[in-house]
């Protein structure tokens, strides 16, 4: 049977590749790279928060009832890291890298908090409450409009 | 059902991590002050009243004070523990530690056993207050992680310091009889490899990975390493305790695996850092650097001292002392607090705000510039003070780069709430006309 928290877990590090890829090109101000790598990082991201919100919440808030706790939280710091990444591609087009590597630090630090109580507290419950469903849960994502 | 804390709303008010932030850098200043008053003899053995005043400003005044509002913050984000009565609690442990702090310091470097006595009541009443929030908040905690374990050790391990500290300050204030000579080691040992050393290992292990994006620290030393440390603390307080003088050996054979396991720590630190993702230059980074080859120096020292080469001077203890406390510790500390405190203020403005880009990024909070002249010349006072014990009178220059890093890092922090409040009216002033 699949982990919830062991896949998703690996998807964090996955988009921490592209951040650092796209943080990388920003700072060398090679902005033809910063913007496909910034890109591929930002559709990595919305997989990602898709994945959660349309897929893994959902089965979670069904199952447990509890659509006010963690999962709204999660939601509302996925809101957050949406409005970083909308700055961060305005930073982009603007070829601004100061603005991009500030940005970008923010965003470090609110997605890094963020995984770590998804990895620690939030996927361990959805592993608990979920057994069973994780492998057809986790199917589920194939069939995402941003896959 | 494990109601996890990752709400926002359980993260304690912004007053209540920087008020213990803010008064950080004044105890480094005190501390600058006293070396620059006292000079040489705060550098001649770690038993002068200088010395002890001035090691006590900055392991109580800076490290307890930041550790301490740290650990309030960090509690409920990352535990999901939330602390009860977060500002009252913060207030009053606040005041009294901060009110301790200045009544032993000025015990030890006045000679006033009246003082030493209030310390002993006020830093007592402090720590016994903030020690039982933490373990009233640990104890709420149901889904158990390893920085809740590593949480409990370092609650614990505080709780043992102040017992042992208590007792010290008592015999010299009250001149009540030290049950054992044994306590004069005791005290530091639990207070640097306990407390402050178990806490770097354990925040460590959560944010070397996030900040530069480096490899994990693999699962096979977290799960055992804080837990080694602690054991052998405990067995070498009772080789030193129960066995006296006989137990000598072993207890030199667990402290020299202290000693160890914090090289070893800091070298698979190092190295972890060596691999990240993230190049770009980061002053928090070269702070955990400075910190860590500070680290890997003063266990390689102690164990000098453990294996008994002959010919070490007294000026080798100091050093030592030296290497810890502000070589590591206060590198480490000072370096967190670049991300913890210019991220809080953004997060709580963020939270608040309703419009998108009204709040600055965290660099446009504290400017890399400012961290960086301020890491600068924390290292030239680092390097005065490790060369002081050697030849005293640099403990006046040394004195004077440290103040003067302390006001820079005052300067930054206060650069950061002067933000804080900034935004929020500007919010409130839009709000009202709305």
């Amino acid at each position: 049977m699949a982990s919830i928290e062991a896949f998703m877990a690996q998807d964090h590090k996955a988009c921490d590749d592209r951040f650092a890829r796209a943080e990388a090109a920003a700072g060398k101000r090679d902005w033809a790279a910063a913007a496909s790598e910034f890109a591929a990082f930002r559709k990595a991201m919305e997989r990602h928060f898709e994945m959660e919100e349309s897929v893994l919440f959902s089965a979670f808030e069904d199952r447990t009832g509890m659509a006010g706790g963690p999962t709204m939280v999660m939601r509302e710091e996925h809101e957050q890291m949406r409005g970083v990444l909308a700055m961060l591609g305005e930073a982009v087009e603007a070829h601004d890298a100061d603005e991009y590597l500030g940005q970008a630090e923010t965003l470090n630090v609110l997605m890094q908090q963020h995984n770590l109580k998804e990895e620690q507290v939030l996927y361990r419950m959805m592993d608990e409450h979920l057994a069973g469903e994780a492998d057809t849960l986790l199917a589920r994502f194939a069939d995402l409009e941003t896959g | 059902m494990a109601q996890a804390g990752l709400s926002y709303e359980q993260a304690p008010p912004v007053s209540v991590p920087f008020r213990f932030f803010l008064t950080a850098p004044v105890f480094g200043l005190l501390c600058a002050g006293l070396l620059v008053w006292r000079g040489p003899e705060v550098f001649d053995s770690r038993w002068m009243p200088a010395a002890l005043g001035a090691t006590h400003l900055l392991t109580l005044g800076f490290l307890a004070s930041v550790m301490t509002g740290a650990m309030m913050q960090i509690l409920p984000v990352l535990v999901g523990a939330p602390i009860p009565a977060p500002r009252g609690v913060a207030r009053l442990t606040h005041l009294a530690l901060s009110l301790g702090t200045l009544s032993l310091a000025g015990g030890f470097v006045l000679l006033q056993p009246t003082l030493l006595r209030s310390a002993v009541v006020l830093l007592g009443a402090g720590f016994a207050l903030f020690v039982i929030a933490v373990v009233v908040s640990l104890a709420r905690v149901r889904a158990w992680n390893a920085t809740v374990g590593v949480m409990w050790l370092v609650a614990i391990a505080l709780a043992v310091t102040v017992v042992f500290g208590a007792l010290l300050a008592a015999s010299l204030g009250f001149g009540i009889a030290l049950p054992t000579g044994a306590l004069h080691d005791l005290h530091p040992g639990w207070a640097l490899l306990g407390w402050v050393g178990v806490l770097v290992i354990g925040v460590a292990y959560q944010v070397v990975p996030m900040f530069q994006m480096t490899p994990s620290y693999s699962d096979k030393l977290t799960s055992w390493l804080t837990w080694a440390i602690f054991a052998a603390l405990v067995l070498w307080t009772a080789a030193k305790l129960a066995l006296g003088d006989a137990g000598e050996p072993l207890a030199h054979g667990l402290a020299l695996a202290v000693a160890a396991g914090y090289a070893t720590f800091a070298v698979i630190t190092l190295d972890l850092q060596r691999q990240r993702r993230r190049r770009l230059a980061d002053v928090t980074l070269d702070f955990w650097r400075v910190g860590m080859v500070c680290l890997i120096a003063a266990a390689c020292c102690w164990a000098a001292r453990l294996v008994g080469i002959e010919g070490l001077p007294d000026a080798f203890d100091v050093f030592v002392g030296v290497l810890a406390i502000v070589g590591v510790a206060l590198s480490v500390v000072n370096g967190m607090l670049y991300k913890i405190a210019p991220f809080l203020v953004w997060f709580h403005l963020q939270t608040q705000s309703t419009g998108r880009g009204t709040v600055p990024h965290m660099k446009k909070i504290l400017g890399d510039d400012a961290q960086r002249t301020q890491f600068r010349v924390q290292l030239v006072a680092l390097a005065l003070l490790l060369a002081a014990p050697w030849w005293t009178p640099l403990a006046y220059p040394g004195g004077l780069a440290l103040a003067a890093s302390m006001i820079l890092l005052l300067r930054n922090l206060l650069a950061v709430t002067r933000i804080y409040r900034e935004v929020q009216t500007r919010a409130d002033l839009a709000r009202d006309t709305i």
